[in-house]
């Protein structure tokens, strides 16, 4: 059960902002390229791998997304200073006073901003916003900065990954590596579905990868791997609380994105049950996965979603629990143990044929 | 051979509203025809032109810029005759007070979209905009008239009559996206110079504005190795920050970001450079908005690479481009293009 | 028709849970249609084979609804939306599960401003005295829908989820009238419209018709001070134009006039600004199938009291059959 958890340290220490996968992908590739039977990548830059079952299982694919929000320089000012556009979803707030680094040699850079005593009182009241943030590198000016940056290159967090606390891992990036941590884990075992293992680009920018990956997989269920929102801090109340942090993997009955399939969810909980694993249920509602590609793809499949609950998603410091991601790992390969015995009884039970 | 400021200036003029290209896909595929070995127009009114390559294994290339414009349809016709409307496509109801339009009725009907003169507007209401629901078109007819050539649903254009003005710049309506189909063209005419492997498919497309729809449909029925998108970007205005916004006359946009391909991308620019053809880099963080996001992930995924005419005050009824920008764009593409079996 | 309106509406169905209309709708066509299936998003799928064109005609299942993402110690329980839910219209309204157990959605009390409530500053009462006392009712993750009975009168039915079972009893009317014709017809009742037309998508990429339609809803423009629309309760079944997820295709539409003028049937054209249907799923389905609309004129949708006028129904049940008839082009 360490194997997992150093993967998950390995794979947040590498930088794959959306678009920029290549290096997640690497590092990926040389993990499971002896256990699995074929694989490819795809023009979006997917990774798609296929482990040949005994035949009785259905198509099955495992999606875990290698691309983690970050910044891309836009401009570049007559100072030197940096201008960027945000790749995915981050909060302003969340920039300000942050080291990065920079396209593929990674130089590095920080994001200022003006001190509280130069700042008027609407500024100092009101939220940081992004159009004043800019990335310094130390350049003396636009010609210095052009030497070491072109716009277009990706930004990413320069945090590398700390255990601390109980049981905890802050890291960038938990969003999705811990999902690619367990995916890589889950094709070392051997199953009796034909397992279609997804690496994925794009999910932070709108669930790109997905789409092109389940067009070319064509399978008949999907378990996406996720790590997902976690909020269990003081003075929130516990509904809005999303997940919390060391219960257990999270399961997504809906959310913006997708309703998950209801047989398959059942089943997922009951195996958790029967195999004494703790699991939960997201609280909220909010947010989306590759799930919602996937189900709808070709004639639909069915889809479910496990995350680990992590917290400050979003941020070069996001926090999870060691035991969530085990967690996750003995569920996920319990439920593909026993997945085909489990669609055959839905099949028996006239899930498909009414006359 | 028309001119690449002459074509533009018909193509404005066109009218093609979105969701009702019908009206307008006969125009565009004679245009091709002129370069094209064949050319058809698809049950989506998306106007297809295939130039073939000369390898005996050709690949295949997409390139696409819509044709459709933002317009209104009628949604009521009042007693009196005035005919309310909506938007169709993103129009900012504060730019279309006192137009000309065209309202496609039984015929086509002259009208204009008529405002409150000023001595009437009590001060309290100076500052604040007029909604397009309370807005009319005036098209001159009583209640009973009007019904007779009017229905709900019916369609209405801008009408706007190209302006030539310094520079080799020309403002008018719908240049977003009619540039692109002008540099369509002037790709055709670049590669009737040239020796190119591949087959080209180039495509006007419909209902862009209602939803990226006549790529969804292009891009999965033809399957291609490599897509090209081109549409407009925003030209440098003032007030805007200078990181979205592109200078006139400086050439096409070469878009980079996340959901363009990387290799095609990098080629492109270093052709670009090579051969002397005017770009600028526009940094793309999100898919882009553009028909590239439907490019990306259409069945397998076709590697895209966009390609942007800037284009000052979008969608509104004087859109300003420069011819040299359309001629620059239809060149870089041909060239790489017609570079792709060298590699 | 009635008996069917009032059985299609009061089966629970929310989105993503629509077994159970499906399961009622496959028992009433049932020997009157070649084929019955449905598949891994739940629509149900019937067909009329046929040696001409495929011509789909959707309508969703699916109702709006509610899901219960807390339950606090007291036993009252926090919720999340299925589908398109304004907070104040479903203040005092009443949900039931699945299981028949009732709740009562009120608000907490100390907000100040009414109008901008949310949903997260409600929650739904089911009588339970603590948390365990409610989890033997219903667990996290359960839905409900909202109460309301179907009824008629004066020519106009009043029901919860004639946003679409009124569609769907369209679908099935027709289905049962067994329209001859050489076309091969798929009475397509789809499922998660309210979430993201999503059933509809799944179900016309294993079906790639020639021509589809959506037979759903549309507001109207005919009650006090209301937003101008030029639909209004009983003057026929509405031709799309537009709606906010695709405007029709052309063919598709003057299809669908002529057959209505050559017939004699009343209709009006529909341009609704908010609001998406099916036909904007199909429509982009695979390489583009044309599509449009049918669209049943119903005052107050998403209410717990939709209404729509009866004599629209049955226009828009002969309306479809002509269309269906004609041969395609």
């Amino acid at each position: 059960m360490m194997e997992v958890f150093d993967l998950v340290k390995k794979l947040t220490a590498i930088d794959g902002v959306s678009g920029e996968e290549e290096k997640v992908r690497d590092f990926i590739l040389s993990q499971i390229k002896d256990y699995v039977d074929e694989y490819h990548m795809d023009h979006l830059g997917n990774l798609i791998t296929f482990k040949k079952g005994s035949g009785k299982g259905p198509r099955v694919m495992l999606d875990a997304h290698m691309d983690e929000v970050g910044l891309m320089v836009s401009h570049i000012n007559s100072d030197g200073l940096l201008k960027f556009q945000t790749v995915g979803g981050i909060e302003a707030r969340v920039l300000v006073g942050k080291r990065v680094r920079i396209g593929e040699e990674g130089i590095p850079g920080v994001i200022g901003y003006k001190p509280v005593h130069l700042q008027d009182s609407t500024e100092r009241n009101g939220a940081v916003k992004k159009k004043q943030l800019t990335i310094d590198i130390g350049a003396k000016d636009r010609e210095q900065a052009e030497e070491w940056v072109d716009i277009g290159d990706t930004v990413s967090f320069a945090y590398d990954p700390v255990e601390f606390g109980d049981n905890k891992l802050m890291a960038k990036a938990l969003d999705d590596r811990v999902g690619c941590a367990v995916l890589i884990e889950l094709l070392k075992g051997s199953y009796e579905c034909d397992i279609y293992g997804c690496f994925t680009v794009q999910e932070e920018i709108g669930l790109k990868g997905a789409k092109t990956a389940s067009f070319q997989v064509m399978p008949e269920v999907a378990l996406v791997l996720e790590g997902t929102t976690c909020y269990d801090v003081p003075d929130t109340k516990e509904q809005s609380m999303s997940t919390l942090c060391g219960k257990g993997p999270a399961l997504t009955i809906m959310d913006r994105s997708v309703i998950a399939d209801r047989d398959l969810l059942t089943y997922i909980s009951d195996t958790a049950k029967a195999c004494k694993i703790p699991y939960q249920f997201k609280k909220t509602i909010s947010g989306g996965t590759d799930a919602g590609r996937i189900q709808v793809n070709g004639t639909g499949v069915k889809v479910a979603t496990i995350a680990v609950p992590c917290r400050y998603i979003h941020t070069p410091v996001s926090v999870m629990d060691k035991s969530d991601l085990e967690n996750m790992l003995r569920l996920a390969k319990e439920v593909l143990k026993t997945l085909p015995a489990a669609i055959n009884l839905y099949r028996e039970q006239g899930g498909k044929q009414y006359v | 051979m028309m001119e690449c400021g002459e074509l533009l200036k018909e193509l404005s003029e066109i009218s093609a509203v979105t969701g009702r290209e019908n009206m307008a896909a006969e125009k565009i595929a004679g245009l091709f025809r002129e370069y094209c070995d064949e050319v058809r127009i698809d049950a989506f009114y998306n106007v297809i032109g295939l130039k073939k390559g000369q390898s005996e294994n050709p690949g295949t290339v997409l390139v696409t810029a819509h044709y459709d414009e933002i317009g209104l349809i009628v949604t009521g016709i009042e007693d009196s005759g005035f005919l309310r409307f909506a938007a169709a496509g993103g129009i900012d109801a504060k730019t279309i007070g006192a137009m000309e339009v065209t309202v496609h009725g039984s015929k086509d009907l002259f009208g204009v979209i008529g405002t409150k003169p000023p001595h009437l507007i009590p001060p309290e209401d100076a500052d604040k905009t007029v909604k397009m629901e309370d807005m009319r078109i005036d098209i001159g007819f009583d209640g009973p008239k009007a019904r007779e050539l009017v229905r709900v649903g019916d369609m209405v254009s801008f009408r706007f009559p190209v302006q030539e003005l310094l520079n080799k710049r020309l403002a008018g309506k719908s240049m977003d996206n009619r540039s692109g189909v002008a540099a369509l063209v002037e790709i055709l005419k670049e590669l009737r110079k040239v020796r190119h492997e591949d087959n080209v498919y180039v495509v006007a497309t419909v209902q862009e504005e209602l939803g990226l729809i006549g790529a969804f449909c292009t891009t999965y029925n033809i399957r291609a190795d490599l897509g090209i998108v081109i549409d407009v970007c925003h030209g440098d205005m003032p007030d805007c920050p200078s990181d979205e916004v592109f200078p006139l006359d400086k050439g096409v946009a070469v878009a980079v970001g996340p959901i363009l391909n990387r290799k095609h991308t990098r080629a492109c620019i270093r052709l670009a450079e090579d051969e002397r053809i005017p770009y600028q880099v526009d940094p793309e963080a999100s898919d882009t908005g553009t028909e590239a996001a439907v490019h990306a992930v259409a069945r397998e995924g076709i590697p895209v690479i966009l390609l942007s005419i800037p284009s000052k005050y979008m969608h509104t009824p004087v859109e300003l481009v420069a011819i040299d920008d359309i001629v620059s764009t239809g060149r870089l593409a041909a060239r790489y293009i017609a570079g792709r079996g060298k590699e | 028709m009635f008996e069917l309106i009032d059985t299609l509406t009061q089966t629970f169905g929310p989105s993503g849970y629509e077994k159970k209309v499906a399961g009622t709708i496959a028992d009433l066509l049932k020997g009157k249609v070649d084929e019955i299936r449905s598949d891994a998003l739940g629509n149900l799928i019937c067909v009329k084979k046929g040696s001409g064109k495929k011509i789909m005609l959707a309508a969703h299942m699916d109702e709006i609804g509610i899901i219960v993402s807390y339950i606090d110690d007291k036993g009252f329980l926090r919720f999340g939306n299925i589908g398109g839910i304004p907070p104040l219209m479903i203040l005092g309204q009443r949900v039931v599960f699945e299981n028949g157990t009732t709740g009562v959605i009120w608000y907490e009390e100390d907000i100040d401003n009414m109008k901008n409530t949310k949903l997260d500053k409600m929650y739904i009462d089911i009588g339970a005295n603590s948390r365990t006392d409610a989890e033997k009712l219903v667990k996290v993750g359960d839905l409900a829908v909202f109460v309301g009975e179907t009824v008629e009168q004066n020519g106009r039915i009043i029901s919860k989820a004639l946003d679409d079972r009124i569609g769907c009893a369209v679908l099935v009317q027709l289905a049962l009238s067994r329209p001859q014709t050489d076309n091969e017809i798929y009475y397509v009742f789809t499922a998660q419209e309210e979430v993201g037309l999503r059933g509809a998508k799944t179900a016309a990429f294993g079906i790639i018709p020639d021509m589809a339609l959506a037979i759903d809803v549309c507001d109207t423009g005919d009650t006090p001070s209301c937003k101008p629309m030029a639909v209004r309760l009983g003057e026929g079944p509405a031709v799309k134009i537009k709606d906010h997820s695709v405007i029709a295709h052309p063919k598709v539409k003057d299809r669908l006039i002529n057959a209505a003028k050559e017939k004699n049937i009343p209709y009006q054209l529909e341009v609704m600004l908010a609001g998406g249907t099916d036909a904007g799923s199909i429509h982009t389905t695979a390489g583009g199938i044309p599509s449009g609309g049918v669209s049943i004129p119903t005052r107050y949708i998403h209410d717990a009291s939709e209404m729509v006028d009866i004599a629209d129904v049955e226009n828009a049940v002969k309306l479809l059959a002509e269309f269906v008839k004609e041969m395609v082009h």
